[in-house]
């Protein structure tokens, strides 16, 4: 089974400034993460391919510098990773997103498998592994916290939804989003590091990926910021307090009291 | 100047009504369809249980009943291509969705077959001068929102967090009902179910008049919380740290990725008070913060903050309010 597992390389949020006047993000200086959730999924990939042999793929977009995070997804157990680079891709929404990884699978010969995390930690949409679905035609089961391959042929996806537990049967070639804290990621192998430092990454650029340029980055996203703005905070009292456990129990009961919800 | 195409809203059935979120958003589309000077249609996929002629009472100028006894279930490929041959001829400029996990289930898949822009988890629509939809998104980690427009495609697509918007109060219904069944078999569903296993309690944060928050500073430890939280009859809600480490169940989590909750009372402990989560609490009456930290930013959000251990204040306030 060959399974493509998307990474994304998210800027720790709160270090990221906001230039107004600019309305841009100022991201220099600002250390990144691997998305939480697709780790999740990429230890998903890995638990299939323990059960069930084939390849595991890490692929993601970004600039050049994302490479040594892929290298940390081989470390983990990915048996290769791809990035797509290009300066073509910059300023991409969920649909110029989501067409340019799918067009990634594609360029990889295609995939039974394609599995992301269900939602990036820095604002993230919760819509790119649709779209990645969308684009490739292919089944899809989001938000599962467990997948298995029953039968050739056929994923079962454990959805979890407000009222309930869901289990689908859906044909693959199919997407899954799996939940951030789906699983327990495994530790990085240490022996795989220097087999990790050393291996060769495959960069993809728009040329080499064939696709649509229409549907890239920033030409290819329907959707456009008009304007920022600070977020409104409603007016608090903003009455802080540094008192002795005993004090400030008694204050806050004070306050619950007088708000009606603690009995006189 | 051609009237722009109508609103739409997807109105997800749940049993024999509608999600709640499905009704809020349709009190903010109402707003939305007047000042773009056009009508609002609801549109609802179903076995027929729902009421449909409910929406009108919501708002609705027209209501698309799209109803067939297979559809008593979610599914992703035939509910996608029932909506967009709903959508297709008539070219609506706007569709709304509630952003529950079968709302954003099928956002993403219809926007890219529609090959159109989605802003997903707004807090404010507006319609500007030029008669666009602008979608409010918080986030980038800082007090700051962006406000998304999709100019050139339709529907503009845009999904909305329960609790964002309040409840309209139903009146009298006008609008139309036309239901529509379509031809169905097996081969028309692109999954099978194996099992629904429901939830034997689910919890509706945005409905709680008094919540008890906790985040990264409760290390985990809940049962402090729940006994407060019993003590003035508050629900226990969590920050995304919290859900993520198992600590609490996942519905429980407050804020952009979770719900927007609007209560009377918000007591937060632990919580440092990052934009994407204060957003799940900007609507609550009265703002209570516990941290250890004084230069937390969940103070910013607070009427009242208190600098010190979660432990023994909340312990010895549980005594305080249970001795009364």
């Amino acid at each position: 089974m060959r399974t493509v597992v998307c990474l994304k390389v998210v800027p720790r949020p709160e270090e990221v400034r906001v230039n107004l006047e600019a309305k841009t993000l100022e991201r220099s200086g600002v250390r990144s993460v691997i998305n939480p959730a697709d780790l999740n999924a990429l230890e998903t990939a890995l638990a299939l391919r323990d059960r069930h042999g084939g390849r595991v793929t890490v692929l993601s977009m970004g600039p050049p510098n994302f490479e040594p995070y892929l290298r940390v997804a081989i470390a983990v157990g990915a048996d290769e990773a791809v990035l797509l680079s290009d300066r073509a891709f910059g300023g991409a929404d969920t649909l110029a997103t989501s067409y340019t990884l799918a067009q990634g699978v594609l360029a990889l010969g295609g995939a039974d498998l394609v599995l992301c995390g269900d939602e990036s930690s820095d604002g993230g949409t919760s819509q790119v592994p649709q779209g990645i679905a969308e684009w490739l035609g292919a089944s899809q089961a989001t938000y599962v916290d467990r997948l298995e391959v029953p039968r050739e042929g056929t994923l079962r996806a454990r959805r979890l939804l407000e009222d309930g537990t869901e289990t689908i049967e859906v044909p693959l070639p199919a997407v899954a989003s799996v939940l951030g804290g789906a699983n327990e990621v495994r530790f990085i192998d240490y022996d795989r590091w220097a087999m990790a430092e050393q291996a060769s990454l495959r960069v993809i650029d728009a040329a080499a990926l064939g696709a649509d340029p229409a549907f890239l980055g920033l030409k290819g996203s329907p959707t456009v910021v008009a304007g920022l703005r600070e977020v409104h905070k409603p007016g608090r009292r903003r009455e802080v307090l540094t008192l002795e456990p005993e004090v400030a129990a008694a204050r806050l009961a004070e306050e619950l009291r007088r708000l009606g919800v603690a009995h006189a | 100047m051609t009237t722009p195409g109508a609103v739409w809203v997807y109105s997800e059935r749940h049993g024999e009504s509608f999600r709640p979120v499905s009704l809020e958003i349709l009190g903010a589309a109402r707003s939305v369809a007047d000042a773009l000077g056009t009508k609002l249609v609801a549109v609802t996929v179903g076995a027929g249980e729902a009421p449909a002629n409910a929406l009108t009472y919501y708002g609705a100028d027209e209501v698309v009943a799209v109803e067939d006894p297979l559809l008593d279930r979610y599914d992703t490929k035939l509910f996608t291509d029932l909506l967009e041959a709903e959508l297709r001829p008539t070219d609506p400029s706007v569709l709304l969705l509630g952003a529950t996990r079968d709302g954003q289930d099928l956002a993403g898949r219809l926007a890219v077959r529609l090959r159109t822009g989605l802003t997903a988890h707004v807090t404010s629509l507006e319609v500007d001068p030029g008669k666009r939809l602008v979608g409010w998104v918080p986030g980038f980690g800082g007090g700051i929102e962006a406000g998304v427009v999709c100019p050139n495609q339709r529907p503009a697509i845009v999904t909305v967090r329960p609790g964002v918007f309040p409840t309209p109060v139903p009146g009298e219904a006008t609008g139309v009902v036309r239901i529509n069944h379509p031809t169905l078999d097996e081969s028309s569903f692109g999954s099978r179910r194996v099992s629904f296993e429901p939830k034997g309690l689910t919890v509706d944060l945005t409905r709680s008049e008094v919540l008890v928050v906790g985040g990264r500073g409760t290390d985990g430890d809940f049962s402090r919380l729940q006994r407060l939280a019993h003590c003035i009859g508050a629900e226990v809600g969590a920050t995304r740290v919290a859900t993520d480490s198992g600590w609490v169940e996942r519905e429980r989590m407050v804020g952009q990725t979770g719900v927007v909750t609007r209560p009377k009372v918000a007591v937060i402990l632990g919580a440092s008070g990052a934009v994407q989560f204060t957003v799940g609490i900007e609507k609550a009456g009265f703002v209570i913060a516990v941290n250890r930290d004084p230069d937390a930013p969940i103070f910013e959000s607070a009427d009242l903050g208190i600098v010190g251990d979660l432990a023994p204040i909340v312990d010895r306030l549980v005594r305080e309010l249970g001795e009364a």
